[in-house]
């Protein structure tokens, strides 16, 4: 696994060394700067989506899906990063030990 | 941090207090980014990566939500192509937080290649929205070096540590990897386009599960968000460069800091 590994890691320093380095105008273009705002948002929520709610090609419901539920709501209560992350796994292990 | 320093001028006491208080912020920044290193780590080796690929992430890309994509992608039997895409994707944003930083870091040459490494969503969040370009220059340095040593030291723990776990999914880390996600989006899901873009992706991917390959679902929501922001017109306002990921690892001081 090593070529994704490796190509992963220059692409992303290529995009970092970019953001640096190009002029403010070409990527501040409207349409970039919108595509890029909806990049994030879009892959952040199909990967919650994938590794909460599917297992290979299909849709399943398990304990992922209730540690999922408690992160959304420790993230409404405001809590920190880590507490979001904390809750989720602990409710998942806890719903595996219960189920 | 010699580099930030030298460029400061002669301090006030005020200037010097505001100095370590920022130091401070960095490196509870950088501690509660070990902690989550741990987690990356752990998760990695159970991905099937060995723990010198998962350390190699760690140094050479070096951003949190790219790591864990590439390897939740893997893990799930994904394509190199497919896994290594999703992360180059989610790194898109490394480079607005770029455009944000460069009139603050102001860096040329060597500086500028190793102050690239280290732009990413607590390092931005450090940086903009303060008054003074010293202060910002020291809160990109010092949160980047700080994170940079903790989150590297934290991945190496993990992967070590879960060698020793028979089965990762008993500790809950598999429900984990989406709640770091969800922590990184929630910042980003103001006002209705988000959301509008959040439901297209979810449907895309959801459709698309039976019918692909792991990894490219994930591709096929980026692509349909990618046109939908094409096609319609943006919001009057820009978006919001440092308020990128769950900032600063949760402070919700740094939240309104930059929001």
């Amino acid at each position: 696994m090593w070529v994704p590994v490796i190509a992963a890691a220059v692409g992303c320093y290529l995009l970092k060394l970019a953001g640096l380095s190009v002029p403010p105008r070409l990527l501040a273009h409207p349409a970039v700067r919108r595509v890029a705002a909806a990049l994030p948002i879009a892959l952040l929520t199909a990967l919650i989506v994938i590794q909460t709610v599917t297992t290979g090609h299909r849709v399943t419901f398990d304990a992922r899906a209730a540690g999922l539920a408690a992160a959304v709501i420790a993230v409404l209560l405001r809590a920190p990063f880590l507490v979001v992350v904390g809750v989720a796994a602990l409710t998942a292990a806890l719903a595996r030990l219960l189920a | 941090m010699s580099v930030a320093r030298a460029k400061l001028p002669r301090m006030t006491d005020d200037q010097k207090s505001a100095r370590r208080a920022i130091v401070r912020d960095a490196v509870g920044i950088g501690v509660a980014t070990g902690a989550y290193g741990l987690s990356f780590g752990a998760i990695s080796v159970a991905s099937g990566l060995t723990t010198a690929q998962t350390c190699a992430l760690s140094l050479l890309l070096f951003s949190g939500g790219s790591q864990f994509a590439l390897v939740g992608v893997l893990g799930a039997g994904g394509s190199g192509i497919a896994a290594a895409g999703t992360a180059v994707l989610l790194g898109t944003r490394n480079a607005l937080y770029g455009i944000r930083l460069a009139p603050i870091l102001r860096v040329h040459g060597p500086r500028r290649a190793v102050a690239a490494q280290l732009v990413i969503d607590e390092t931005t969040a450090m940086a903009v929205g303060r008054d003074d370009g010293p202060a910002g220059r020291l809160g990109f340095w010092a949160t980047g070096v700080s994170v940079f040593a903790l989150w590297n030291l934290g991945t190496v723990l993990g992967a070590v540590g879960a060698r020793t776990l028979s089965d990762p999914r008993v500790l809950g880390l598999d429900a984990a990897v989406p709640a770091a996600f969800l922590a990184l989006l929630a910042p980003r899901m103001r006002g209705r386009r988000p959301w509008v873009i959040a439901l297209t992706a979810t449907a895309v991917a959801l459709v698309a599960v039976p019918y692909t390959p792991a990894g490219v679902p994930v591709l096929l929501a980026a692509t349909a968000a990618a046109l939908l922001a094409l096609r319609t017109p943006a919001d009057a306002r820009p978006p919001a460069a440092g308020a990128g990921g769950y900032p600063a690892t949760g402070t919700a001081r740094t939240d309104r800091e930059t929001g």
